[in-house]
């Protein structure tokens, strides 16, 4: 579809739609599959040097508006991730992988950091705002004034590949968080992650179900909060930005898309609508774009100002 | 939306269980009492809960232990007002599970997945369970003998003393094939040297198997050589259960275990890679069976 094709970074994209980090990005196939279903790139798990089991079960669970999960940063570690990335590339060479990355001190980020050149990924994403880790890690780095910045600083220095900062939502201004990540040479911010951590107590037994008794909530809820802040970004900074946050359907992208991202992530929503929903989400988009006459994606890229 | 505002409209207030589960599609464990343990065999036991779970013979849950953590077992046997899960120690989880009694609360999210199938034209059926495996399709043996369908059945387990179910099998299936690896109970070999002995004498429409995963890359094998249908139900580290994380999907199809599976036909399973040889650990690296 020519309508929908995109430009991010200089990579081309077949339509504005990929798959967000922490849903269906263990494996080389899973990521593959995705693609098949629709989507135009794919972004990893977040992967750290050694591997991380994360919490134990139950770390996902849905409610009404969302979902949250608990997850932990659970991966196989950066040799794993570097296999797994070659063997989509080898299966999807025309479709762009984000490797997202995470450490828990400017250390491990930049151990990672000096390794990402080895993969065949196409660009890196920073993961500086898991909300799952405070008990054991502290805040994440994009909560703390002046340390996203520091982290992108070190991840610049040691790669050439173009590099994405996933923001926070639980901070007082994400503006100013995406300024200094901005100075600090970021090519492009994520916004946002999952938001809180929220808890959900089982009332009959009087426990919190989530194992780490608190997840970071995604879904429809967030959506409204997630455009907002995207739109409030977009109107601050020159580079561009990746939306995510409960998008469902095709007008939830667009809406992204207007508020100022360039492309839109998708990630609960394959719970909602099943891995099709990629293609689902691109055909709804398409459907909209004939109804109002537009010949590309990007003309309604952040019409509201 | 337009669901919300017509389901408003009624004037009666909807049940909060069709809300949960239908509209809101709610993934949280529900707490059930448990009625009644029964021990098993040795690192066996079933735990009976009343309600009405409404599983199909293959589907799963996710059972939680409040406090601790929550982990996927099949329904081993359901009526119209109790469903029993059977549960094989093996490690931490299974053994907090052990402690627990009769009148103790636990969580149960689900019933998940897509379970066996077969259709009225499938009549002369065989069912193949090994090890813990048994458990699942003694409730498919339940429901095909429901529907009249002639049963062949093979059990095995490693030895007598871990044998489940055997009285329940004979009870309704007395022909039977009962094996050990070591002789102690039924006859010495393997199920699927039975079930090879099965299929020189009789004519099976579709087999249905679950258990050690050799065994059943095995079963696959035989089904397609012989040209019968065949579903199998695969074990994977499972953590969303709803087919979003990606834990369990198996190479190179991308089918996810929770979701597209467990129960898959014995056609795709040997056409994927990763099927009789490697699974995947809580890290999701690669681990040869």
């Amino acid at each position: 579809m020519k309508k929908l094709r995109t430009k991010f970074l200089g990579f081309d994209f077949e339509n504005p739609i990929i798959l967000a980090s922490g849903i269906l990005g263990m494996s080389a196939s899973s990521m593959v599959s995705v693609i098949d279903n629709g989507a135009a790139g794919v972004t990893t798990k977040s992967t750290n040097i050694e591997g991380r089991d994360g919490h134990p079960n139950p770390k996902v669970i849905t409610y009404e508006s969302g979902m949250l999960n608990c997850y932990g940063l659970t991966n196989a570690g950066f040799e794993n991730e570097k296999n797994e990335i070659k063997e989509f590339k080898k299966r999807k060479p025309q479709n762009p992988l984000i490797l997202s990355i995470f450490g828990f001190s400017l250390k491990e980020f930049e151990d990672i950091a000096k390794r990402v050149d080895e993969t065949q990924a196409d660009l890196i994403e920073v993961n500086v705002s898991c909300p799952n880790v405070q008990s054991e890690h502290g805040k994440p780095f994009a909560c703390v004034l002046g340390m996203s910045g520091k982290v992108i600083k070190i991840v610049k220095k040691h790669t050439k590949k173009p590099v994405i900062a996933k923001l926070s939502p639980n901070v007082a201004d994400i503006v100013e968080i995406a300024k200094e990540v901005e100075e600090a040479g970021a090519d492009a911010v994520c916004a946002i992650n999952t938001l809180g951590p929220g808890m959900v107590i089982n009332i009959d037994v009087k426990k919190p179900v989530l194992s780490a008794r608190a997840g970071g909530i995604s879904g429809p809820a967030i959506r409204p909060l997630a455009v907002k802040m995207i739109n409030d970004i977009y109107k601050n900074i020159k580079i561009p930005i990746i939306g995510v946050g409960g998008v469902t359907y095709g007008r939830d992208a667009i809406e992204m898309l207007m508020a100022g991202a360039s492309l839109v992530a998708i990630g609960s929503a394959v719970h909602y609508r099943d891995i099709g929903v990629f293609k689902k989400v691109c055909d709804e988009i398409t459907e909209w774009m004939k109804k109002n006459k537009l010949g590309n994606i990007n003309e309604i890229m952040g019409i509201v100002k | 939306m337009r669901l919300w505002a017509l389901l408003n409209n009624f004037e009666f207030p909807y049940p909060e269980a069709f809300l949960r589960n239908f509209i809101f599609k709610m993934d949280q464990p529900e707490i059930y009492t448990i009625q009644k343990t029964i021990d098993e065999a040795k690192d066996f036991k079933t735990f009976v809960f009343s309600g009405s779970l409404q599983a199909k013979p293959g589907q799963f849950v996710m059972l939680w232990i409040p406090g601790v953590e929550s982990k996927p077992f099949s329904v081993s046997y359901q009526d119209n007002r109790n469903f029993h899960i059977t549960v094989m120690k093996v490690g931490k989880f299974t053994r907090e599970m052990f402690k627990l009694k009769k009148g103790d609360k636990v969580g149960i999210q689900g019933p998940y997945g897509k379970g066996f199938h077969f259709s009225d034209m499938e009549k002369r059926i065989a069912i193949i369970g090994g090890g813990c495996g048994i458990a699942p399709v003694n409730f498919l043996l339940h429901e095909a003998k429901k529907r009249n369908k002639t049963v062949h059945f093979i059990a095995g387990c490693r030895s007598k003393d871990v044998f489940i179910k055997d009285r329940e099998i004979k009870k309704l299936t007395p022909g039977a094939y009962f094996m050990t690896d070591d002789g102690s109970f039924g006859q010495k070999g393997f199920t699927t040297d039975a079930l090879e002995d099965l299929l020189k004498l009789k004519k099976i429409d579709k087999i249905f198997a679950c258990g050690p995963e050799k065994m059943l890359y095995k079963v696959a094998q035989i089904a397609q050589k012989n040209k019968i249908r065949c579903e199998i139900s695969l074990e994977r580290f499972m953590v969303c259960a709803i087919g979003i994380c990606g834990q369990c999907c198996i190479d190179k199809s991308a089918k996810r275990v929770c979701k597209d599976g467990p129960v898959f036909k014995a056609g795709i399973l040997l056409n994927s890679e990763e099927f009789g040889h490697y699974k995947r650990d809580i890290r999701g690296r690669k681990v040869s069976l």
